[in-house]
């Protein structure tokens, strides 16, 4: 039984300030992937059966390939965002919590540069 | 820590289940979903970095049984999150916060996964009844 009021157990373990930066910054992302989002289901219809030529084709167009990084950046964003909560809510002991959030961030960071550097491969080598 | 016997507070399963909690927790099943889906985007994403052939190996394996319908559930979830998104975004505002209009948004939200699913694959079937 701690003799510590109830006031002082709270103090230095609630807030750490970085909840509305978190809050805000997912929304960001969320917004942004509103438009890239539909922009780019409607180009993956443009590209169902498209052979490797006709994908080059697609990607190394300058606008294409803008949006896709943006896209990318923001997809992966959210996600990252969007997951780190989820895990932040229902995962439990405090080191697996830590832990999951900390290999999110490193798929989420690899994953992105994977698929940026994908993008300008193929768009390079046309 | 303590751990006296003190009463828990009523706990999410003996609720009764309401269009805005059922979609809070639909909203964070699609976008969880969706984070798997992308795992899957970003194997088929990177393989054009690989050349022709690992492209073409992708392609097939999301035209796949297994790839329609990862990209179905992609899909549905893509406009169910977008929706139920915009709908977070509004009640950030401090708009359409009562019950009445809620419930009615629901609807509409369900209506618009629904009809944008099927509109994106009506437009893709008969994308690939072309080739």
């Amino acid at each position: 039984m701690s003799m510590r009021s109830p006031l002082g157990q709270a103090r230095g373990s609630g807030s750490t300030d970085h909840g509305v930066q978190h809050w805000l910054a997912e929304r960001f992302g969320a917004i942004a992937l509103v438009p890239l989002g539909l922009w780019f289901v409607y180009s993956m219809l443009g590209l169902i059966g498209a052979d490797y030529n006709a994908y080059q084709e697609w990607q190394s167009q300058p606008g294409n390939l803008i949006l896709t990084i943006l896209f990318l950046l923001a997809l992966f964003h959210h996600a990252h965002m969007g997951l780190t909560v989820v895990l932040e809510d229902y995962v439990q002991p405090e080191w697996l919590k830590n832990t999951s959030v900390l290999v999110l961030k490193y798929t989420a960071f690899f994953l992105c540069t994977a698929c940026i550097l994908s993008a300008l491969r193929v768009t390079f080598t046309a | 820590m303590s751990s006296a016997k003190r009463p828990l507070s009523p706990h999410l399963l003996i609720y009764k289940h309401q269009a805005t909690s059922s979609f809070s927790i639909l909203h964070r099943i699609c976008g969880v979903a969706m984070t798997f889906g992308t795992i899957l985007f970003a194997y088929w994403f990177t393989s054009a970095a690989y050349g022709p052939e690992a492209f073409e190996t992708a392609q097939s394996i999301m035209g796949s049984w297994f790839g329609l319908l990862v990209l179905f559930g992609f899909t549905f979830s893509f406009f169910f999150h977008l929706a139920t998104g915009i709908r977070y975004i509004c009640w950030d505002m401090v708009l359409g916060f009562d019950m009445e209009v809620a419930t009615r948004n629901a609807a509409v939200i369900t209506l618009f996964a629904l009809s944008m699913t099927a509109l994106t694959w009506y437009v893709g079937c008969s994308r690939m009844g072309d080739l």
